[in-house]
């Protein structure tokens, strides 16, 4: 583990650190936070100063408590999201792989419909029915990234599947778990996790869009894309402030890119 | 001192300049005009870096470290871009492999032909398409006027390949590189494409540099014959001497391989463990097995010998019950053998064993030696703890590995050795029969045969029955008392070793058997005639 | 028939029946709501005779899949249906919209493909170089960068602190073409960064695929110089990996106007849609949602069928 981390490069070991120091911030956040999430605490839009270091937002709450809370709720939001979809995802993808047939066939065609819709518009005409709230949201957006994962494990699996240790184990005798979580899962792990950090990148940033769009995460919860927009109005007095939680939301993207890119080339200096 | 091309002390390195993986370390060779030259080596021997590197090429990731390379008098190393460009395709030339791969697949066959002659000013378009045609013919390819405006999958293995050496010849270079030409092919087109090969190289007087792993097809092709090994040239002579009398033990010792022969060939008559009656079998509406009928003989070792397509793997799926058959039945000492995996017994399970072609992918790289012996062991035999462990180090010392290896991952082991925990895995489940599937093809001849006395001496110690499943002759005779011969789903022929070998009925089987590249370097020669011969009969 | 034209029939009445199937999700969805739409519109406090007046007027009293065939009858005779907010005709709603939306994302198109092919390829011929590395790093932020994070940081450079730009992108069929392409300057220009950055990096990836095959290796053994090489070899084989991220990337920039558009004020579809999905106005999503989803589908059809056309395999049959 020691000489893993010594051997990545400097952008990856960037990527780390504001990882951690997102994770932490998100963990602890009542903790960390000076004043409570949806408290307030003085008038609106309170410029930047020591009892307020990144001033008040529109209803005058403290920005900086309401970005650490956010860094929780839209993070936290989107990692579930996320593990929702890769375990039914992959895990349908590699039965898929594994057993062929009608199975494979019809996850494969309804995978087909899902993907054959933009995504945006998709959990859009979706929240549209079932109303927008933060539980219809990851289930929207969750059912909507099972389609990738389950190709992508799918296409990871079936490499697998055809090799003739997996021919080995099913001429044991071994049942469908044990083809499942022994045999094939270790052998496509270290795809899957690069794509849940690709795959979360996007779940992340779709969050945004759609909380900023006012569809996502309700006030009052505070979250990244919704401080942008409820605070928007700064930015034509060419205040920053509102820019603050849309560059967080940036920054944590492109460390986890970071990451995922060291990781991949990693992978595939192995390989040769 | 060559007169055509002079390479000295060759060093050529990959990787980290601080701890490089050397490829070659200070090579030498040389060649005169017209004359070819056979680079004989296992894999990792560095002979297709060699090869490359007579053209002053290296792939990415690897660099000159020394050395020289001097072709014509000039010096190669170092040479401009322009230069070497120059020289590059008209008076060196490369035969690749894979020809399907090294064919531009959006261009005419001719179109590529025609490339190099406009590029280096040897002719214009239409002289060279008119040449091109004079030498497919020469190359004996089936309609010579029409095929080199085809797409390259529109055309066979044998015939691409022999379109890429005419396509090597069109400036009429000095010197051909051929790196392993006919390697993916099966024995019968190998034997029309060396054939080519010999007569355009012997017609033109070209210098050539054959790269092979097949010492029996070096002697037919090369003047003189370099042995290579781990990045150094082991031993160089004229091919009849080199033959006749090899003076380095590894030279030697890749010479004995093909002498291999099992003390006990002749079994005589024993009972049939399986046997299959009237088994059709078929992939969709594609039928890959048509009406068999063989026994598989208790204690004894039978040969599945045809080339590619003949059905002969889908023949082990069926029997390992992956493919049910469409039509017929096997018998297992004379009751039938459920036909569905899913549907057998632990007993049936047990007995039936098989082991893979490709080390590699018969073992999880995710698991090490020991979980892949254990689970077997346990699933099969029901033995726990103490018992289990003993056994698991058992089956090691059964194979001739080291216990140690019971920790590595399958990826710190070399080819052989991970092939012997295949046959161990196998060994595990204490079964009757095993199911041989290619096991000796992707390994050097040295492995290989390590491998085949391994199998002998188990059959004879455990009584194992094997169905031995291989494309290569050489093997069938070292190791069979039964061979079957199919083709294209069907059993051309079946008998005794000895009866196959010594008296084959079928004219498919007769052209199998003279197909096989012998060391006599006369062999090429007589095995057209014969060919000949016997297409006139038919 | 060809085996090619079977392909690319096939791939086509594959797209329209996607389509049809989207279209009948999305009534059955909005049918397989608690209640039915007269309460979810009006609410639980709604009286039993305005619910049944309500039912009437939108002919919820008509059995679903009847309702369904209406409506699509009316889809394909360009009768969209009322919209619940406003009580104006959809299609009237539409019109104007749709004009500005593809005017955007046109506008964006135009620059953003050639642009990214030329920096995808230039990365791939000079790989790791300092330059392949810088644009491979610039493009890995954009693309983490949320759309309306951009489109800020550019008005509250250009726009406020600079003033060379409005700050809103107010356009109407009265504002002239070059009027048009000066205000909706910054919206293009956000949407031109998020989408050359995934097309470089794919046509980046298309090409040093080619160049890895061993017939490249090839051409240079035969002594072809190294600009035909790319020309003669590379790029007839690169051409539809390229032009597949093109149509690919064109797909999701059609989408990516949605959040734009809101950044900027600008009166397109992507509003509109924004809009309908908060005050849950169905005739108006449905209609906006079936019209992104058609131009999606189209462009991905569309990727696919050059990828078919363009192999030789299929080209020259066998």
């Amino acid at each position: 583990m020691k000489s893993l981390l010594k051997s990545a490069p400097p952008s990856a070991i960037f990527g780390m650190v504001v990882l951690a120091i997102v994770a932490f911030t998100g963990i602890f956040a009542p903790f960390v936070a000076p004043y409570g999430e949806t408290q307030v605490v003085g008038d609106a839009y309170l410029p930047w100063s020591a009892a307020h270091p990144l001033g008040t937002d529109n209803l005058g709450r403290d920005m900086l408590s309401r970005m650490i809370f956010g860094a929780r709720n839209t993070v936290g939001l989107a990692l579930l999201t996320t593990a929702i979809s890769f375990s039914v995802g992959s895990t349908l993808g590699m039965l898929a792989a594994l057993k062929g047939g009608w199975l494979d066939e019809v996850l494969s065609r309804l995978v087909d419909v899902l993907m054959a819709v933009p995504p945006l518009i998709l959990a859009l005409m979706l929240l549209a029915i079932v109303g927008p709230s933060i539980p219809n949201m990851v289930g929207v957006i969750a059912v909507i990234y099972v389609a990738p994962v389950y190709r992508l494990s799918r296409a990871a699996a079936m490499n697998v599947v055809g090799l003739d240790f997996v021919e080995a184990a099913k001429l044991r005798g071994e049942r469908t778990p044990w083809l499942l979580r022994r045999e094939i899962l270790p052998n496509i792990w270290s795809t899957l996790i690069a794509e849940f950090g690709v795959r979360f990148c996007f779940v992340f940033l779709f969050i945004a869009a759609l909380s900023f769009l006012g569809i996502g995460i309700q006030p009052p919860t505070a979250d990244w894309g919704s401080m942008v927009k409820e605070n928007a109005t700064l930015i034509s007095f060419g205040d920053i402030t509102p820019l603050i939680p849309a560059a967080a939301i940036a920054l944590l993207t492109v460390a986890i890119n970071l990451i995922v890119d060291w990781m991949l080339h990693r992978a595939s200096g192995l390989k040769s | 001192m060559g007169n055509l091309l002079n390479i000295r002390g060759l060093r050529l390195e990959a990787g980290s300049r601080a701890r490089p993986n050397v490829i070659l370390k200070g090579l030498d060779l040389e060649l005169d005009r017209g004359e070819v030259l056979g680079l004989v080596g296992e894999s990792g021997a560095g002979k297709s870096s060699a090869g490359l590197a007579a053209m002053g090429y290296v792939r990415d990731g690897v660099r000159f470290a020394g050395g020289s390379v001097e072709f014509d008098g000039a010096e190669l190393i170092g040479m401009g871009r322009g230069q070497l460009r120059r020289l590059h395709g008209k008076r060196i030339a490369y035969v690749a492999q894979s020809a399907a791969a090294s064919f531009n697949p959006a261009k005419t066959l001719i179109d590529q032909y025609t490339e190099a002659p406009r590029l280096h000013g040897v002719s214009g378009r239409a002289t060279a398409e008119e040449d091109a045609v004079a030498l497919y013919r020469q190359m004996q390819l089936p309609n010579p006027e029409e095929i080199g405006f085809r797409y390259p999958h529109q055309v066979s293995g044998g015939q691409l390949q022999r379109t890429m050496t005419a396509m090597a010849m069109a400036c009429r270079p000095d010197l051909i590189i051929f790196d392993e030409p006919t390697t993916a092919l099966d024995v019968t087109t190998q034997i029309e494409v060396l054939g080519a090969i010999r007569d355009i190289v012997e017609q033109y007087d070209t210098a050539a540099i054959y790269i092979t792993h097949d010492l029996a097809v070096v002697s037919q092709m090369a003047d003189r014959i370099c042995v290579m090994k781990d990045g150094e040239a082991v031993e160089t002579a004229p091919t009849k001497t080199m033959l006749d009398a090899p003076q380095e033990d590894y030279t030697r010792s890749l010479w004995a391989v093909r002498s291999f022969r099992r003390p006990d060939a002749e079994a005589g008559e024993a009972q049939a463990l399986i046997r299959c009656e009237g088994v059709s079998a078929a992939y969709g509406p594609m039928t890959v097995l048509d009406n068999l009928n063989f026994t598989f003989p208790r204690g004894q070792t039978t040969a599945v010998v045809g080339e590619s397509g003949s059905g002969k793997s889908t023949l082990a799926r069926v029997i390992a019950g992956l493919l049910p058959p469409a039509l017929g039945q096997f018998f297992w000492n004379d009751a039938p053998l459920e036909p569905r995996l899913a549907k057998r017994d632990p007993a049936t399970l047990r007995n039936i064993q098989m082991i893979y072609q490709s080390a590699d992918t018969s073992l999880n790289p995710r698991h090490n030696i020991r979980e892949i012996l254990t689970r077997p062991v346990r699933k099969f035999t029901g033995r726990k703890g103490q018992e289990l462990r003993a056994r698991v180090e058992e089956l090691m010392d059964l194979v001739d590995l080291d216990r140690a290896f019971l920790d590595r991952k399958p990826s710190e082991l070399s080819g052989g050795q991970k092939q012997r925990v295949g046959i161990a895995r196998a060994l595990a489940a204490e079964p009757e029969f095993i199911i041989c599937d290619e096991v000796t093809s992707a390994l050097d001849q040295l492995v290989a045969e390590g491998i085949l006395r391994l199998l002998v001496r188990l059959q004879t110690e455990l009584d194992l029955t094997f169905m031995f499943i291989t494309h290569d002759l050489a093997t069938v005779e070292a190791i069979a008392h039964k061979v079957i011969v199919l083709k294209n789903g069907q059993i051309v022929e079946q008998g005794g070793r000895d009866e196959i070998f010594g008296d084959p009925k079928q004219a498919y089987t007769k052209r199998l058997l003279t197909s096989v590249p012998q060391m006599d370097p006369e062999w090429l020669t007589e095995a057209r005639a014969r060919e000949r011969s016997l297409r006139e009969a038919q | 028939m060809s085996r090619l034209q079977k392909l690319v029939i096939g791939r086509v009445s594959l797209g329209i029946l996607t389509l049809f199937v989207v279209s009948a999700l999305m009534f059955v969805g909005i049918e397989l709501l608690p209640g039915d739409l007269a309460q979810q519109i009006l609410g639980q406090s709604a009286t039993e005779s305005t619910l049944a007046a309500f039912r009437a007027e939108l002919g919820l009293d008509q059995p679903a899949h009847l309702r369904y065939l209406d409506w699509l009858g009316g889809v394909l005779r360009g009768d969209f249906g009322t919209s619940l907010a406003s009580g104006r005709e959809v299609s009237e709603l539409l019109g104007p919209r749709l004009a500005n939306t593809m005017f955007l994302a046109t506008y964006a198109a135009v620059i953003a493909a050639p642009l990214a092919v030329i920096l995808g390829l230039l990365a791939a011929l000079w790989r790791n170089t300092l330059f392949d590395r810088g644009v491979n790093l610039t493009a890995l932020s954009a693309i983490s960068m949320p759309e309306f994070f951009v489109g800020y940081v550019l008005i509250l450079f250009l726009s406020i602190k600079a003033g060379v730009f409005p700050t809103l992108a107010r356009i109407d069929s009265a504002t002239g073409l070059w009027d048009a392409l000066y205000r909706s300057f910054l919206p293009a220009l956000t949407l031109i960064l998020v989408v050359v950055a995934h097309m470089m990096r794919m046509t980046r990836a298309a090409i040093i695929n080619v160049l890895a095959s061993p017939y490249i290796e090839m051409a240079r053994l035969k002594g072809v110089p190294r600009w035909r090489i790319i020309v003669q070899h590379a790029l007839p084989n690169a051409l539809a990996p390229i032009i597949n991220v093109v149509a690919l990337n064109l797909a999701y920039l059609v989408v990516g106007v949605v959040v734009v558009e809101v950044v900027f004020s600008y009166p397109g579809l992507g509003q509109l849609l924004v809009d309908a999905v908060s005050s849950r106005d169905f005739p108006v999503v449905q209609a906006v949602g079936l019209f992104f989803a058609a131009v999606y589908i189209t462009l991905n059809v569309l990727a696919d069928i050059i990828s078919i056309m363009s192999n030789p395999r299929l080209r020259h049959g066998r």
